[in-house]
């Protein structure tokens, strides 16, 4: 069986490559797992050192195997590689590598355990060191929750070193010399007179080699690459229109397919007639989906008129049919759902004994991820096998689901994962890859490219939840005194688990996350969620639970330190209990000019979170003019403990402040008769270029552990700039979109 | 129907009203060019028509009145356009799928108004949309862009 799978997913995986252009993936072979899913018996003149170098005669290929969403995975993982590799990244190739066991991710799980980052005792760390284990248990190959660089921090560096040093010692047998007396630079090994043995002629000895059990990393004040601006290795395609996304793919005589499925999800359809689209021009086939429809044709524009003329008689929505209605349920678990208090310190109930000086409630909601290339997937069912390729964050899970409904074996069934045209979350989940292989499978044969259309995109994404929160506080002398925030919102990691099939257990961290593992140690300090039900399924968005709770927080905090008649810089610093945290603030305080008169009509805003285990804050500058809310800057600091790519960091803290700052003014997904209003980017609106303030960003690496930015900038953005209006006009706002209160120039 | 798309002359079977984005992209295999919502609010589409920036998917097959230019015929990787170059030393791109829209935007603009302000770069940029959120790198582009096209 073994061998059958193995000359299988050889004969899938070379063509693979053939029309993706990776590396000769014809000598993967899938072996135990956890061990490397590079096979040893390889090609003359070819080697696998470790899961991630492979080495043949034209050259160096990194495994980079986190997915490439634009955040800058591929570029990272190779610079860890090759920095301990030696060996400059325009000299190597990457390549995602096949989907393994061995590419488990000891991260995810430790991001949604109920301790604070700032918690490092006992209890925290054997926690986090078991949820490494459950990842790697259940080999649980994902992308997010920012911990590509603090899981490959050091496993990377690992491979690139175990794998440097498998050089050495084939270099050293080749030369009779100690390899003491060796250096490498360059993609070659040094003899001390001169002589240089390139890896490529040492690499077949050197995968005869055992792996050796210690290696030594470098010190990081010898890096080459790491913590220098580097050139991301994806930049000359995506600036020249030749990087290849889902939407992009080609095979000879391709159908060309779409979707249309039941804008209220899970409403099943009754009826279809689908005769006048299929005599439409270019039209192969309609079919149905599970809750829709699916065409093949010849062009996609023909499947989208095509699929626009199926009449279909849709079934009834089975979520509340509309905004209000779904608010009221979310409202409704205050009364009856508890699911976690994690944090009580002090006594709320006895410091608000006497009333509360702040009493508030705040709301945000839905959103959706709409990244900019809607869903695509392609699919192609040949010699018995089926090939996928697809830009997704869990490829083990799609690989799940493809082997599921083809009723293939895991070894018959392959995916080659593509940059993807953004993602935020979107691509934690494999609905459209599940379409593909059906209309693949329906296609008989011929290859198929599956393009959703922006409507059907904004109407079946997985949004970020809708939440309420309500707020009260006191203050005495001059300082807050007692904080109580409740949280209501539906659990994203039971909706998205539960899809995955996942269990899930105990309290949902994401409806509380950002607000109730904050390092300040007010006196007496309550943060409660609530578990609202699902009524529409929800899933993670770009920074998740903080994304909609640091807004509640924040706001909440501005509102006890204006009370207390103290300065939201001064006040949070007096408070804070974490000292890369104050670094922080005290740094977004300087930056700012915090303090100083912001000038008439002006007005500046401050908000914090600490994240993903990295703390954030940022200053948004606003002026009231009489046409409107104008931001004339952001000022935001991030300690990420390493910086290891500066360029990167600058422009994932810019897009993350863009992307929270524009969410903030205009995003919201309404529903109406059980489905979402806002098909198109017409009315889901985003940040433009002309909207877009100066972003002065700067991202600070005082030591400790290395964390990832891709998310931790998105959550203080709205609250900061909700306090910045504050400040300008004295107008409180407590609800998101920010647009529905005030306008903005 | 005949289109001159990168300087040379197609001859394409499809329905007139069929969208230029879709001939270029599903007949003529030229997937540079993007699609993102195609009712022209995001401009991942964008192409030259005549030297002037279009949105392609608001363009009929049947209304093409001029030679099309894409992001291909831009430039390559072995030859970048200087507005391309531009954008791989200023490492604009995150995902990179709404950047030949903007590189085609951007070099609209610079063709026309060689020393663009601020203003200027914004207003030319309005209806390209990046979901990452690239612009300040996109400013800092088309600025050393419009260096770089000056220097010659
Ligand atoms: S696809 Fe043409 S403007 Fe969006
Ligand atoms: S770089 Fe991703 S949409 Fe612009």
């Amino acid at each position: 069986m073994a061998g059958m799978g193995k000359i299988a997913r050889r004969g899938f995986l070379i063509g693979a490559a053939t029309v993706a252009g990776g590396l000769a993936l014809g000598v993967y072979s899938l072996r135990q797992p956890y061990s490397s899913p590079l096979s040893k018996d390889l090609p003359a003149g070819m080697a696998a050192l470790t899961p991630y170098v492979v080495i043949d005669r034209t050259g160096v290929t990194l495994i980079t195997p986190r997915a490439e969403m634009g955040q800058g995975a591929t570029s990272i993982q190779a610079a860890l590689l090759a920095e301990e590799l030696d060996i400059p990244l325009d000299a190597v190739r990457t390549d995602p590598g096949i989907p393994a066991p061995a590419y488990y991710n000891a991260r995810i799980v430790a991001e949604g355990l109920p301790f604070a980052a700032t918690d490092t005792g006992w209890l925290a760390e054997t926690a986090r060191e078991t949820g490494a284990m459950v990842g790697k248990l259940m080999s649980l190959q994902i992308t997010g929750g920012s911990t590509t660089v603090p899981d490959a921090y050091d496993r990377l560096r690992m491979a690139g070193a175990t794998a440097r040093a498998m050089l050495v010692t084939a270099a050293a047998r080749r030369l009779g010399l100690d390899e003491a007396a060796l250096r490498t630079e360059a993609g070659a090994v040094i003899a001390p007179d001169g002589t240089r043995l390139s890896y490529v002629e040492l690499a077949p000895a050197a995968g005869r080699l055992l792996e050796p059990r210690k290696v030594a990393l470098k010190d990081p004040s010898d890096w080459r690459i790491l913590g220098k601006p580097m050139q991301r290795l994806d930049i000359v395609a995506k600036s020249t229109g030749t990087a290849r996304y889902g939407i992009d793919q080609t095979a000879p005589g391709m159908l060309f397919a779409t979707v249309r499925t039941n804008p209220a999800r899970g409403g099943g359809v009754l009826h279809v007639d689908a005769s006048r689209a299929e005599s439409m021009r270019g039209v192969v086939k309609v079919m149905r989906l599970p809750d829709g429809i699916g065409v093949l044709a010849d062009n996609t524009w023909r499947a989208f008129q095509a699929a626009k003329e199926v009449e279909i008689e849709w079934g009834p929505a089975p979520s509340p049919a509309n905004t209000e209605a779904l608010f009221d349920s979310i409202a409704g678990a205050f009364e009856t759902r508890r699911d976690s208090r994690l944090k009580n310190e002090g006594d709320v109930e006895a410091a608000l004994a006497g009333g509360a000086d702040v009493e508030a409630e705040y709301r945000v909601p839905f959103l959706a991820h709409a990244p900019l290339e809607p869903m695509t997937a392609f699919a192609w069912f040949r010699n018995g096998m089926l090939e996928l390729r697809a830009g997704t964050q869990i490829p083990r899970f799609v690989i799940d689901t493809a082997q599921r409904l083809s009723g293939l074996h895991e070894d018959l069934v392959g995916l080659y994962a593509l940059p993807m045209g953004g993602s935020f979350g979107r691509r934690l989940e494999d609905d459209f890859i599940d379409q593909a292989v059906r209309l693949a499978w329906a296609a008989e044969g011929r290859p198929v490219r599956l393009t959703w259309s922006r409507e059907e995109d904004m109407a079946r994404d997985f949004p970020r939840p809708a939440a309420i929160a309500r707020g009260r506080g006191r203050v005495e002398g001059g300082q807050v005194a007692a904080l109580d925030l409740a949280i209501a919102a539906p659990s994203v990691s039971a909706s998205q688990m539960g899809r995955l099939g996942v269990p899930t257990m105990g309290p949902d961290t994401a409806i509380v996350a950002g607000a109730w593992d904050q390092p300040f140690a007010i006196p007496s300090c309550r943060v409660t969620g609530h578990r609202a039900p699902e009524t529409v399924p929800v899933s993670s968005w770009r920074s998740v639970g903080a994304s909609a709770n640091a807004f509640f927080h924040e706001s909440l905090m501005d509102e006890l330190i204006h009370a207390a008649g103290a300065d939201p810089l001064a006040e949070r610093l007096r408070l804070c209990t974490h000292a890369p945290s104050a670094r922080v603030l005290e740094a977004v305080g300087q930056l700012s000019g915090w303090g100083t008169d912001p000038g008439p009509g002006r007005g500046r805003g401050l908000a914090f979170c600490l994240s993903f285990g990295v703390p954030c804050a940022e200053v948004v500058e606003v002026t009231a003019t009489a046409e409107g809310i104008r931001i004339d800057r952001v000022l935001a600091v991030a300690e990420v403990g390493r910086v290891l790519d500066p360029v990167n960091i600058e422009n994932q803290i810019q897009g993350g402040v863009i992307w929270g700052l524009g969410h903030a003014i205009w995003g919201e997904l309404t529903h109406a008769e059980g489905r979402v209003e806002q098909a198109n980017f017409d009315s889901y609106r985003a940040m433009r270029i002309d909207e877009c303030p100066e972003i002065v960003v700067q991202a600070l690496g005082s030591g400790g552990p290395v964390r990832g930015i891709g998310e931790p900038p998105v959550p203080p953005a709205a609250p900061a700039l909700a306090n910045a209006i504050f400040a300008a006009t004295g107008q409180r706002l407590r609800s998101l979109p920010l647009a529905r209160s005030v306008r903005f120039v | 129907m005949r289109l001159t798309v990168n300087g040379t002359e197609h001859e394409v079977d499809v329905e007139p009203e069929m969208p230029l984005l879709w001939v270029l992209r599903d007949v003529l295999g030229l997937t540079g060019t993007k699609y993102g919502c195609g009712i022209g609010q995001c401009g991942a589409c964008t192409v030259h028509l005549g030297g002037r920036a279009v949105q392609s998917c608001q363009i009929a097959a049947g209304d093409v009145d001029g030679p099309v230019t894409t992001i291909e015929g831009l430039g390559t990787p072995e030859a970048p356009h200087p507005v391309q170059a531009a954008w791989i030393e200023t490492q604009v791109a995150q995902c990179g799928y709404c950047q030949s829209g903007q590189i085609m935007a951007a070099a609209a603009l610079l063709a026309e108004t060689p020393q663009p302000d601020a203003a200027q770069i914004d207003a030319a940029l309005h209806a390209n949309l990046c979901r990452c959120g690239t612009y300040p790198r996109i400013r800092a582009a088309v600025r050393l862009a419009a260096d770089k096209l000056r220097e010659g």
